[in-house]
């Protein structure tokens, strides 16, 4: 328990939340990452530039955020490369395949009081624990 | 212009949110999941801020506004049948969250803080992607392709 942070987690919830809410009354989009980011290869005409310029943003806030303060990107857990690429590709594909990942379902998704999303946050938050539990219990904590 | 400046400051602040929130430490992630170990429930702040801000900006904004600020038209999902490809690929993606700490946006975020983990993650998830987005294109160019045919007009004898 020593690592809860719920001022720090409530703010920058807070932050995520105003940029949803003002990408939705700015473009009318809803701040879905993987959405955003699938999109990109569909290569809508009109549709692919505001997606890659809201990408470059994330980016830019990571290089700013690292040089202010490098300590919000530690990683401190155990994962071989073999075990990141894997779960990279699951990331990828599952979140293409539920249209959707924590900030499309669990936030704008939740937010919209949609029963789609509330089922796709359950299901994601169910198979993460249990990913959780065989990784830190059974294996040791490193894979 | 305007559109390009502000998708982009939406895309700062939301990472800003995410590294001020704790969602780029995967150690942080794993242990909102860790119910076996010592428990973080941050995440779960996370969440309660951003719906605090969203819901009832979205109510407002759907139910009083016409149109978005600078777009003619909102851009929001529609469907509401709940399906295996919804519940089937958030499973999928939530082996991936729990295994490698990551969801796609502080991903991309952690790249732009150099970090080698996220790297490696990021380049795979966009393998992913792109490669379910493709793929998915191919399909649907192919059924169009066959319904095109199927619709010409038959010509008997």
């Amino acid at each position: 328990m020593d690592s809860f942070t719920p001022i720090a987690s409530t703010l920058g919830g807070t932050l995520i939340g105003t940029a949803a809410a003002g990408l939705l009354m700015f473009h009318g989009r809803i701040a879905g990452i993987s959405g955003i980011a699938g999109g990109i290869f569909r290569r809508q005409p009109g549709d692919v530039t505001w997606r890659i310029m809201f990408l470059a943003g994330l980016f830019m806030a990571g290089v700013l955020g690292s040089w202010f303060y490098p300590g919000a990107y530690r990683v401190e857990i155990d994962r071989t490369s073999l075990a990141l690429i894997a779960a990279g590709l699951a990331v990828g594909i599952g979140t293409q395949l539920g249209s959707g990942c924590t900030s499309g379902h669990g936030v704008c998704g939740i937010g919209r009081f949609s029963k789609r999303s509330t089922v796709a946050t359950v299901s994601f938050m169910a198979t993460a624990a249990i990913t959780v539990f065989i990784v830190n219990e059974i294996l040791g904590g490193a894979v | 212009m305007k559109i390009k400046v502000g998708a982009f400051l939406g895309g700062l602040v939301f990472g800003i949110g995410l590294a001020v929130s704790g969602m780029t430490q995967p150690a942080k992630i794993v242990g909102f999941f860790d119910f076996g170990g010592s428990w973080d429930p941050s995440l779960g702040f996370v969440m309660a801020g951003a719906l605090l801000v969203y819901a009832p900006v979205y109510r407002a904004v759907v139910k009083q506004w016409h149109r978005p600020i600078w777009a003619s038209s909102f851009s929001l999902p529609t469907r509401k049948d709940i399906d295996w490809r919804l519940v089937s690929g958030s499973a999928l993606f939530g082996v991936g969250w729990g295994l490698g700490g990551y969801c796609p946006g502080p991903a991309f975020t952690s790249v732009g803080a150099r970090s080698h983990e996220a790297l490696i993650f990021g380049a795979a998830m966009l393998v992913g992607v792109g490669a379910y987005q493709i793929f998915t294109r191919l399909r649907e160019a192919r059924i169009e392709e066959t319904a095109t045919r199927d619709t010409s007009p038959v010509i008997d004898g």
